[in-house]
């Protein structure tokens, strides 16, 4: 028996020599001074929560689960998982705010809102709506909120695309996520264009429901289990029963799938992890073998500033949407610093988050303005939101921007 | 992915080496484990204080000639005393180039001041930072030593006590303000890059400026521990506009803002020029072909290798588990390349903490390019650079950052000499 392997513990919490770089790298940490920073909620705050259970201190709600520190992190400890598991094992169990279950609950929401789209967002955009959710809810009145589509994208794959796509000689598995499915169905549909010109017909999952990232982020543990299976059971369906791997849009969502599920659900993925990916990664890997080949047709010139999301720069996966980028011609892509927009999925709709969020992305949004660039190109839905809301640019997914410019 | 060099570890040696590269038309990736040791920087860089049988050293020129002959293990010695001058004449201009401000010279050793107060040679130090051109020569003779109340990382009495051997007068100031009372709720938390952050705003600079000026009364300087300007540059300049009196700068134990500045700024440079910096990966894997390195694996990047004509292994030693000691042998983990270290592990280390001990000099044996070798025979396309080389010591030696980069540029004259598109090094 190797006794030094079997008593490591947990998210390398041992690994710590409290250097704290972590705390340096926290965009919370930096503007708001509630949170202890990851250090301190981390590693050092875990010991005495392995001592006494009631140690457990509320300003963990403060982390936004960013994972930056991780990134930071010089001895590879899971600084991030050490805080949200603490929350699932030792914080409040049941979320009962109206605001959050609403927020967390991007499935129900969008289900309800998508078929009066039209009237739901004429009604949100409202000042007098706004102050009474900002009042009654706790969703700040300053906060813009995101549209919904008027009519799901399942629902028009199912209506316009399904029977087409099985013509394709290959087939892959694609996980929407609720922002594509509710409130952005167009990228998906660039998606399949993107896929199909690459001889790749694309199929749903069997049963697909919201990755449960806000649930977590919320308190709403329990359901974020349930949610989270039944991802798992039809993930599992299509890579090993069909064969299929699994693509998604969504760096957030991907993040989730791959890693908050065991890491804090307790869910065993490994079996299938390998085959869940950004499909930006699939596509990069497609065209460098040589497997696919894309053609564009001549466009105006654009000048795209790419934004790396938190989640993205967790994976590491930001090269591969910033190099589909640069194949396309005419297309001229700047890199922003990787630093954090402030707007952590949920989190910068609290009311009491508004004015941190915005203080976060400070540095972002100025250098959006100065950076010279036409549109910003980010692989995450709230990043985009909150880009928008707080620059005079737009912001697109890069897979819009590439299926924009095909030929 | 292609690159035509890939390094492996993102510290002063990997980055030195990156920037060089790219300078030379090379597409170039880092990839780090986290955040490197230039978080603990001292503010200087050291390029050889002492000889390893403890004589110290003046004119680091001169000591690395020196060196050369008589301890021909040395990774200077494996350099060359040519080379080692003439890529220590680059050095300041590529900190310089990448937005970090440094004086010094390679001839001449200055003295830093370290946390504790002591006096340690070095060679290039960033500006602001208290010097001396010799042991005790201080540019003053009345000095108010100032701390942040509660932080916990910077020793005035034991700053003054040295001070006091070569005949300064101290004083100590000690300055507090409630935007501060925020961070001292968890006491643990009043760290350097927290503090600055709060000296970042206007007003709080500002009411430090005014107790200064309050202080400075009856001194000829302050000193004051690094715990400004985190994402400002004028900072110390709008205190000493302010203040009207010298003010010095001490590093403070870690993290350490002016390594987190230079952390930044060397990235930041290594970007725009070009290079793929991969900050939070790991890797995993190798694959070797008739003794080249072709593709290694990362623990992000899972089946898509990273693949290039050179690799650069820069992942340190034992704080960075670029080597890893195990109960009885030391191991460098990606490569297994052979490793020069000792048998016995009682050999490893005395009981003193600071002696010279016999693990800081343990390292992946190189041929005399640097190149790695494993099972005997150097990796045609692999080197090594920086703090996981064997043969020196460190901290003795006071040639850590020296080592870092002289050997960062020596392998990467040697890639860029080796690849289609030579570059005058010079």
């Amino acid at each position: 028996m190797n006794i030094q392997q079997n008593s490591v513990s947990e998210n390398n919490f041992e690994q710590c020599i409290k250097c704290t770089i972590c705390t340096v790298y926290c965009p919370v940490a930096a503007a708001n001074p509630d949170y202890p920073g990851p250090k301190q909620a981390g590693p050092d705050g875990e010991r005495l929560r392995l001592k006494r259970p009631d140690f457990f201190d509320n300003a963990l709600k403060y982390c936004m689960n960013c994972k930056r520190c991780e990134v930071a992190c010089p001895s590879n400890v899971r600084i991030g998982d050490i805080i949200q598991a603490a929350r699932i094992k030792y914080g409040p169990q049941h979320n009962t705010s109206l605001r959050n279950f609403v927020l967390a609950n991007t499935d129900l929401v969008g289900s309800l809102a998508t078929p009066f789209a039209p009237i739901v967002n004429a009604t949100v955009k409202l000042k007098p709506v706004r102050l009474v959710m900002d009042k009654v809810m706790g969703i700040d009145h300053r906060r813009i909120f995101p549209k919904y589509a008027h009519g799901t994208f399942t629902a028009w794959y199912r209506r316009h695309a399904a029977a087409a796509q099985e013509a394709y000689p290959r087939q892959v598995a694609y996980f929407h996520g609720c922002y594509v499915n509710y409130n952005n169905p167009q990228l998906g549909k660039d998606l399949l264009k993107i896929m199909n010109a690459l001889g790749y017909g694309v199929q749903l999952l069997d049963k697909e429901q919201c990755c449960g990232v806000a649930l977590i982020s919320n308190g709403l543990y329990k359901q974020a289990r349930r949610q989270a299976e039944t991802n798992l059971r039809s993930i599992r369906t299509s890579v090993k029963g069909r064969e299929l791997d699994v693509i998604t849009t969504s760096s957030t969502c991907t993040f989730t799938l791959r890693d908050e599920y065991p890491h804090l659900l307790k869910l065993e993925n490994a079996d299938v992890r390998d085959h869940i990916e950004l499909a930006t990664r699939y596509l990069y890997r497609l065209l460098q073998t040589g497997k696919g080949q894309l053609k564009f047709k001549e466009a105006a010139p654009l000048r795209v500033a790419y934004h790396t999301p938190c989640h993205m720069e967790k994976m590491g996966w930001a090269y591969y949407s910033i190099e589909l980028l640069r194949m396309i011609p005419g297309v001229e892509v700047t890199v922003l610093d990787s630093q954090c927009c402030g707007i952590g999925g949920t989190y910068g709709f609290k009311k009491e988050n508004y004015e941190v969020a915005q203080s976060i992305g400070a540095p972002l949004f100025r250098q959006i303005e100065d950076s010279g660039a036409d549109i910003v190109a980010t692989d995450c839905e709230t990043c985009k939101w909150q880009i928008e809301m707080s620059t005079s640019k737009p912001c697109e997914h890069p897979l819009h921007i590439l299926a924009s410019r095909l030929a | 992915m292609k690159f035509d060099t890939v390094i492996i570890g993102g510290g002063l040696a990997g980055m030195t080496c990156g920037i060089r590269l790219a300078q030379a038309g090379q597409r170039c990736a880092i990839v780090s484990q986290g955040q490197s040791a230039i978080h603990f920087s001292s503010g200087s860089f050291d390029l050889l204080g002492q000889l390893p049988d403890g004589e110290p050293v003046l004119d680091p020129e001169a000591g690395i000639a020196e060196l050369a002959g008589r301890w021909p293990s040395h990774p200077y010695a494996v350099i060359g005393t040519e080379n080692c001058a003439r890529y220590a004449r680059q050095v300041p201009e590529l900190l310089r180039e990448a937005g970090i401000r440094v004086t010094g010279q390679a001839q001449h050793n200055h003295f830093r001041i370290t946390p504790m107060g002591k006096s340690r040679a070095t060679w290039l130090t960033i500006d602001g930072y208290l010097t001396t051109p010799q042991i005790g020569e201080f540019p003053f003779k009345r000095v108010c030593i100032v701390n942040i109340e509660g932080f916990l990382d910077f020793y005035p009495e034991f700053i003054a006590e040295e001070l006091r051997k070569f005949g300064i007068e101290c004083r100590f100031g000690n300055f507090n303000h409630p935007d501060l009372e925020l961070i001292r709720r968890n006491p643990s938390e009043m760290r350097s890059a927290n503090i600055a952050r709060v000296f970042d705003h206007d007003a709080d600079l500002e009411a430090l400026a005014a107790e200064l000026r309050r202080l400075a009364a009856g001194c000829d300087a302050l000193i004051l521990p690094a715990l400004i300007g985190i994402n400002r540059n004028d900072s110390l300049e709008f205190l000493k506009q302010r203040v009207g009196h010298p003010i010095y700068l001490l590093p403070t134990l870690p993290p350490s803002i002016p390594g987190i500045r230079a952390q930044q700024a060397l990235q930041h440079r290594f970007r725009a020029l070009g290079g793929e910096y991969f900050l939070g990966d790991c890797v995993l894997s190798a694959q070797t072909e008739q003794g080249r390195v072709r593709r290694v694996f990362t623990a992000n990047h899972g089946d898509i290798p990273f693949e290039a004509d050179h690799f650069v292994l820069a992942t340190g030693s034992f704080f960075s588990k670029g080597l890893v000691a195990t109960p009885d042998r030391i191991v460098e983990p990606v490569f297994e390349a052979d490793v020069v270290s000792r048998p016995g592990r009682a050999e490893w280390y005395t009981l003193h903490f600071f002696d010279r001990h016999e693990y800081q000099a343990f390292g992946v044996r190189t041929d005399n390019r640097l190149r790695v070798i494993r099972q005997g025979a150097p990796l045609e396309n692999l080197y090594c650079v920086g703090a996981g080389l064997a043969g020196f010591h460190p901290v003795q030696e006071g040639c850590g950052a020296g080592v870092s980069m002289l050997s960062a540029l020596y392998a990467a004259e040697s890639i860029a000499r080796a690849s289609d598109k030579p570059v005058a090094f010079d």
